[in-house]
């Protein structure tokens, strides 16, 4: 093992670290504020590439889709909203998951409908395409872009949460809704922007995923587990349990392949099952 | 004038008379039409359709569907409903080895006539054959072992495998090295990848290059496929170490979705569209008449296995054992070249073609480089 086999394995890990915190850190954010658990958070990371394939073949342009494909999924979630989400928020967790677990079916066949069975590539933009030299190593660009991407994600979100009257509110909410409420903060506003925003990053994730993963319709059932279990190692409704739960979760799955390739499929189980036996919270979570 | 009209009249009637006590074969199409493997499923039911509609038959056949989904004990839940409740005289389908594996035992029993249009176990026509199974699409061990000579025989000494971790992807590796090593090949590594878990490839294209071998030999399917030679292409590896594999990795029904990554991506299938043959072109021009794209290798397993139906019937098959005995005797060269059916196995002998994937004037295409012809299965066990 020379250190350009390393440096790339460590490359792999983090790329795949910073998918699952675009995913993990909508969901564990509206579970921590909503108290609302949406599994159908996968579906949406799945229309999120589905629209971004067709943004794509209609305008040609990689660039439209990362722009579009997120705001159509806000569009979807913020339907999803309205009609379902903010009338179950009071229906106790069991109804929540029964709910959004059928949705996941509902979005796979829509999927079916509109795109069909056949998986679909979505082309990776021609500045991004192949491999690109660091510091002698070759390593693909895209990939790179999605770790650029992971983490200035990473540092908006750290900046909003921690630096602005309005993340200050996000985490006043987080704590107890109801003297936040009590002080004048506009609740139910403020978890409907969150909401937005948790759908916005599954469909970013969807987009910038699908010129490496392709689009298919079992995508967002297959995300959805490696997701949970990122929630649930870093503790509920937290930035920082999300980082530290994504980057564990991508590097022992890495590490597991490379390593250990017979049991990578098993290793963040046992991870998981572990920290639910010694920290059933989670290593950070928001409510301490 | 009248005469002739009322002859004419008698005999149109007569006509009608006769088709209408034509036996009707009852064909239960025991496929997926959801989730995984569901595209599979409707491009076989796509060639199985052409090939009656061809023949003008559509009239003799009551067909029964039935979606398998790609859970074994759903599969064998509506094979026992085809046969129990619909009395079909035959099933056509299966297309995960998993559910021709729960299936098995209940076809036998029952002596129903099954033909495999896709799932290519190899135990199906080996240790667990039966002269009730008969399989039209390609075993495993058939499609990989042809490639293990010709790699070698091409200069490539070092291969490196990687394949999912279930029951084919074993299998195709498992044949794939045999026949290599015997050729005087070296395989310098492998990994199998834990199946539909898998969505970075990277850590084990790396430890793939590290390996240093003269190329990688795969075996991918559909989604697995697209994801696998789209992160190989954006890792640069292409000229210095080649792409081989089982040809499902660069299929017609999806190598677009892969684009440039899969050119130069060379492997070895049982069909491919683009073979020039006279009944090939006949088959490809009404397939794209109907679909507006090429057939793909499930397109033409579902068309063969309704020909080999249809000559059953044609050398009198008419009920299930009839219809059993007479499918293995079939014989025709199709779309895919010459093809029988192994006595000894029930499972098919075909060319295995080695292709490469090439820039055609509309998308990604075919380019045979070899065909390897006849390939037989060895016996493995099977006792009819």
């Amino acid at each position: 093992m020379d250190s350009g086999f390393l440096a790339t394995q460590f490359l792999n890990a983090l790329q795949y670290s910073m998918l699952l915190f675009l995913l993990s850190i909508g969901l564990t954010v509206i579970f921590g504020l909503l108290h609302f658990i949406n599994l159908a958070h996968g579906a949406l990371y799945m229309m999120g590439a589905y629209i971004g394939v067709s943004v794509a073949g209609a305008t040609g342009s990689y660039w439209a889709a990362f722009v579009l494909a997120p705001l159509g999924v806000t569009a979807i979630g913020a339907l999803l909203y309205f009609t379902l989400i903010e009338r179950l928020r009071h229906a106790g967790p069991m109804n929540q998951v029964l709910v959004t677990f059928g949705l996941i079916f509902v979005f796979l066949d829509l999927a079916r409908m509109g795109w069909g069975d056949i998986a679909l590539g979505l082309e990776m933009p021609a500045a991004l395409a192949g491999a690109t030299q660091l510091i002698g190593l070759s390593y693909p660009a895209y990939r790179l872009f999605i770790i650029a991407v992971g983490l200035v994600v990473m540092a908006v979100l750290w900046a909003v949460l921690a630096r602005t009257q309005i993340g200050a509110m996000i985490r006043a909410g987080v704590e107890n809704d109801a003297m936040a409420a009590a002080l004048g903060i506009n609740v139910a506003r403020l978890f409907f922007a969150v909401f937005c925003v948790g759908c916005a990053l599954a469909g970013l994730a969807g987009v910038i995923a699908a010129p490496v993963f392709s689009a298919t319709t079992e995508m967002g059932i297959s995300i959805l587990i490696p997701t949970l279990i990122v929630v649930v190692i870093g503790g509920l409704g937290s930035l920082e349990g999300a980082i530290a739960g994504s980057l564990i979760v991508g590097f022992i799955e890495t590490i597991g392949a490379v390593v250990f390739p017979g049991i990578a499929a098993i290793s963040s189980y046992a991870l998981l099952a572990a920290i639910l036996i010694l920290r059933p919270r989670g290593l950070i979570p928001a409510r301490g | 004038m009248h005469k002739i009209l009322s002859s004419v009249a008698v005999a149109a009637i007569s006509l009608g008379a006769t088709t209408a006590t034509l036996a009707e074969t009852r064909v239960g199409l025991l496929l997926p039409t959801s989730g995984t493997y569901a595209a599979l499923g409707n491009e076989i039911t796509a060639g199985f359709n052409l090939a009656i509609d061809q023949a003008g038959r559509t009239g003799e056949f009551v067909i029964v569907k039935e979606d398998t989904e790609i859970k074994p004990p759903v599969g064998l839940a509506k094979a026992r409903k085809l046969v129990l409740e619909d009395k079909v005289d035959v099933i056509v389908g299966v297309v995960s080895s998993g559910v021709l594996g729960a299936l098995r035992d209940f076809i036998h029993g029952a002596e129903v006539p099954l033909i495999v249009a896709n799932a290519g176990n190899d135990h199906a026509t080996g240790k667990s054959c039966s002269p009730y199974i008969t399989r039209v699409s390609f075993s495993n061990a058939q499609v990989n072992r042809p490639m293990g000579p010709w790699l070698v025989a091409q200069g490539v000494k070092k291969i490196y495998t990687l394949a999912p971790d279930y029951a084919a992807g074993h299998q195709m590796i498992e044949a794939f090295t045999e026949s290599y090593q015997a050729a005087g090949g070296e395989i310098v590594g492998g990994e199998y990848t834990p199946f539909r878990q898998t969505r970075d490839f990277g850590p084990y294209l790396t430890n793939a290059k590290a390996a240093n071998p003269d190329g990688i030999y795969v075996f991918y399917a559909g989604g697995e496929a697209i994801s696998f030679v789209k992160q190989y292409g954006s890792f640069g590896l292409a000229p210095a170490l080649p792409l081989y594999g089982a040809g499902f990795l660069t299929s017609p029904l999806y190598v677009n979705a892969q684009g440039e990554a899969a050119l130069g991506v060379t492997t070895a299938l049982h069909y491919v569209p683009t073979l020039d043959t006279a009944e090939n072109r006949a088959f490809v021009k009404a397939f794209t008449a109907r679909h507006d794209r090429a057939p793909s290798e499930y397109a033409i397993q579902g068309y063969d296995a309704a020909r080999l139906l249809l000559g059953a019937i044609d050398a009198g098959g008419k009920d299930r054992a009839s219809i059993a005995r007479l499918l293995p005797t079939v014989k025709y060269t199709g779309p895919r070249g010459p093809l029988e059916i192994d006595p000894a196995t029930n499972n098919l002998v075909q060319n295995i073609y080695v292709y490469e994937t090439v820039k055609g004037s509309d998308g990604l295409t075919q380019k045979v480089i070899a065909t390897v012809p006849g390939v037989r299965d060895a016996v493995n066990g099977c006792k009819m």
